[in-house]
C-alpha cells in the first residue's frame, strides 16, 4: 500500500484520538455519589461570648484547674520552656493584661494578680483578615476558628492578633503530650493553634470545659445575642472592660474586677 | 566514536543502575509482590458493606475523604448520604477506622506503601490502636 506523508499523518492523528476517547471519557463521566446533608445549623443567630469574674477567681489562689482541664481534653503539649509554649488558655500578671488600668499609686498586690487569659473571639478578628489562605475564619456564631488542613504555618494571624492568643507548633507536638485524649486530634509541626471556645462540646450540648470546671463560678459563658442569657445579664448588672478595645477588634472575652 | 570503550562503559553502568530495582526484586523474589489490603475478619463475617460500593470507594476515597474535611471542618455539616441512602457520620476516626481498626500496616499502608503514595491524617488525627497499641 503507497502510504504517502499526509496520509499517514491521518492515521496516526485519528490513532492518537481513539486512545484518548476512554480515559478522556472516564474523566468528564466521573460519577459523584457525594452528597452530604446541610447541618441543622444549630448556631445560627447566636453569638458566644464569656465574662471573667476576675474577684472569684482570686477567691482560691493557684487554682489552675480550668487551664488544667483545657489543656488536657485539647491535647496541648507542655514543653516546658517558654519559647516552643503552646497555650489555649494562661494567666499574666494583671499589670500586663490591663496596663492602663495601673497607676502609681494604686494597690502594689493587684499589679501581680493572675489575670485569666484566652483567645477574644474577636467580632473583628484581625487574624483572619491576615491569614492568606483562609484557614483561619470567623464561624457564623462568632468563633475563630481554625482549619489545621489549610494553615500553612505562615504565623501571620500571630503578628495580627494584639492578644497573644495563638501559639505556634514549632515541633511534633505528640511527644509532649502526657495522656493523649483520643476523642480530639493533636496537633503537627508547622501549624498554628488556639483556643476554639470548645466548638466540638458546644454542638454536643456542653459548656466549654473552663467554665465548667472553674469551682468558684468565675467564667460565665453564653449567647450574647440572647437578652436572657446569664452573659448578658452579667454584662448588664456590671461594670465591665475588655483588653485593647480602643484597636477595635471587638473582642467577646469580658472581665470583671 | 571517540572514546567508545569509556562511553558504552558509561552507558552500560547508568542502565545497570537505573534498573537496579527490577534486578533487586526480581532476585530476591519480589516482583509477584500485590498489596493485600487486610480486613478483619469479624467484619467480614458479618458481610458488612463499605459505605460505598468497593469499587468507587477504591478509586475515589482519597476525594472522598477531601469532600468530607471540607464539609466538617469549613461548613459544620457532618451526615453523609450514601448512594443508597444510608446516613453516616462523616468522620475518618469514628466511622471508616471502625471497620477498618487495623489501620496502620494491614490496611491503608499496604497500598500507599506500595504506591509511594503518602498521607499525613495521622500527624494529627488519633487513633487507639497507633497510640496506645497495649490498650490504655
Amino acid at each position: 500500500m503507497e502510504l504517502d506523508r499526509r496520509g499517514f499523518l491521518k492515521i496516526a492523528g485519528l490513532t492518537v484520538l481513539g486512545l484518548a476517547a476512554k480515559p478522556g471519557w472516564d474523566i468528564v463521566s466521573k460519577v459523584k455519589p457525594a452528597e452530604t446533608l446541610p447541618a441543622p445549623s444549630p448556631f445560627a443567630g447566636k453569638k458566644w461570648g464569656m465574662v471573667i469574674d476576675l474577684k472569684r477567681c482570686w477567691k482560691k489562689e493557684d487554682c489552675i484547674e480550668c487551664i488544667d482541664i483545657c489543656h488536657r481534653i485539647h491535647n496541648v503539649p507542655s514543653f516546658g520552656n517558654i519559647k516552643d509554649e503552646i497555650k489555649w488558655i494562661w494567666t499574666v500578671p494583671y499589670e500586663k493584661a490591663f496596663p492602663e488600668h495601673i497607676n502609681e499609686f494604686g494597690d502594689e498586690g493587684l499589679k501581680i494578680k493572675p489575670v485569666i487569659l484566652l483567645c477574644n473571639q474577636c467580632d473583628d478578628p484581625p487574624c483572619v483578615r491576615y491569614c492568606p489562605t483562609r484557614a483561619t475564619w470567623k464561624r457564623e456564631d462568632g468563633i475563630v476558628m481554625i482549619d489545621f488542613h489549610r494553615c500553612i504555618g505562615c504565623r501571620y494571624c500571630m503578628a495580627g492578633c494584639p492578644y497573644g492568643s495563638r501559639s505556634f507548633n514549632w515541633k511534633d507536638p505528640r511527644p509532649f503530650i502526657k495522656k493523649v485524649n483520643m476523642d480530639f486530634p493533636t496537633r503537627t509541626k508547622g501549624v498554628v493553634e488556639k483556643c476554639n471556645f470548645c466548638e466540638e462540646r458546644l454542638i454536643q450540648g456542653l459548656i466549654p470545659a473552663c467554665v465548667e470546671a472553674c469551682k468558684e463560678k468565675a467564667l460565665i459563658f453564653g449567647d450574647l445575642n440572647d437578652p436572657e442569657s446569664e452573659v448578658r445579664r452579667v454584662l448588664k448588672s456590671n461594670h465591665v472592660f475588655q483588653r485593647q478595645v480602643e484597636l477595635g477588634t471587638k473582642p467577646k472575652v469580658y472581665y470583671i474586677l | 566514536m571517540y572514546d567508545s570503550d569509556k562511553i558504552i562503559v558509561g552507558i552500560l553502568i547508568f542502565i545497570i543502575l537505573m534498573t537496579f530495582p527490577i534486578w533487586y526484586n526480581a532476585f530476591t523474589g519480589k516482583t509477584g509482590y500485590i498489596p493485600k489490603p487486610k480486613i478483619e475478619p469479624k467484619i467480614l463475617a458479618d458481610k458488612k458493606q463499605c459505605i460505598e460500593p468497593k469499587d468507587y470507594i477504591r478509586v475515589n476515597h482519597g476525594d472522598l475523604l477531601k469532600d468530607w474535611r471540607e464539609s466538617v471542618v469549613r461548613s459544620n455539616n457532618r451526615v453523609y448520604i450514601a448512594s443508597d441512602k444510608k446516613r453516616y457520620n462523616m468522620s475518618l476516626t469514628k466511622t471508616c477506622m471502625n471497620c477498618h481498626s487495623n489501620k496502620l500496616d494491614e490496611f491503608c499502608n499496604q497500598c500507599h506503601n506500595y504506591m509511594g503514595v503518602t498521607n499525613n491524617c495521622w500527624d494529627c488525627h488519633t487513633y487507639q490502636k497507633e497510640m496506645y497499641p497495649e490498650g490504655a
